[in-house]
């Protein structure tokens, strides 16, 4: 089974991130992902960009993946 | 990836204004995420949508991923159009977003 830091180093392969914080028991996960990727794309096209870095592993390992997805500039307006 | 089941998926959300795929059935669910998007829906008001389980259809379990570039459940349609899974349709109804994608749907 996966862990979080196995997550998290799927995600960035695969997306460029300026942040990411990834928690999780193994089947289910939370992730914060904060990417220049993201800008001008709504919630959903977000979310696809995250589900393609993850590839097949998104079915065959992750069972649920909830994500809360930034860009840079949303990001530091929230902290 | 299965094009007959996939030409079946399009009409299925083609042809009906509200199309949620999800573990269980509304009454029933079986996970958390899909027994979340049931009760979204319910609360924006949408009573006559079209629920499909994909624990009993193993073609669409295997091959909705493939549709709309999706790999998990649940995942709701309207009008043809993904929205999402049940992160974003709780995100959208917090929102009130949802609620009007419901109504332009009943239209």
């Amino acid at each position: 089974m996966p862990t979080p830091e196995n997550v998290k180093t799927y995600i960035e392969q695969g997306l460029e991130c300026t942040h990411i914080e990834v928690h999780g028991d193994g089947r289910h996960f939370e992730a914060v992902i904060v990417s220049p990727a993201f800008a001008g794309k709504g919630m959903l096209q977000q979310h696809q960009l995250v589900y393609k870095a993850l590839g097949d592993r998104m079915h065959e390992e992750i069972h649920a993946l909830s994500m809360k997805t930034f860009t840079p500039e949303q990001w530091s307006k929230q902290i | 990836m299965d094009q007959k089941v996939l030409e079946t998926i399009k009409q299925t959300v083609t042809g009906n204004p509200v199309v949620l795929y999800m573990k269980g059935t509304p009454q029933f669910p079986q996970c958390g995420f899909s027994g979340l998007a049931a009760q979204v829906l319910k609360a924006c008001g949408a009573t006559d949508y079209v629920a499909v389980n994909v624990l009993a259809d193993v073609g669409v379990y295997e091959n909705l991923k493939y549709y709309a570039n999706w790999p998990t459940f649940p995942q709701l349609y309207i009008k043809g159009e993904l929205i999402g899974g049940s992160d974003i349709m709780k995100e959208m109804y917090e929102k009130g977003e949802l609620q009007k994608l419901i109504e332009s749907a009943k239209a």
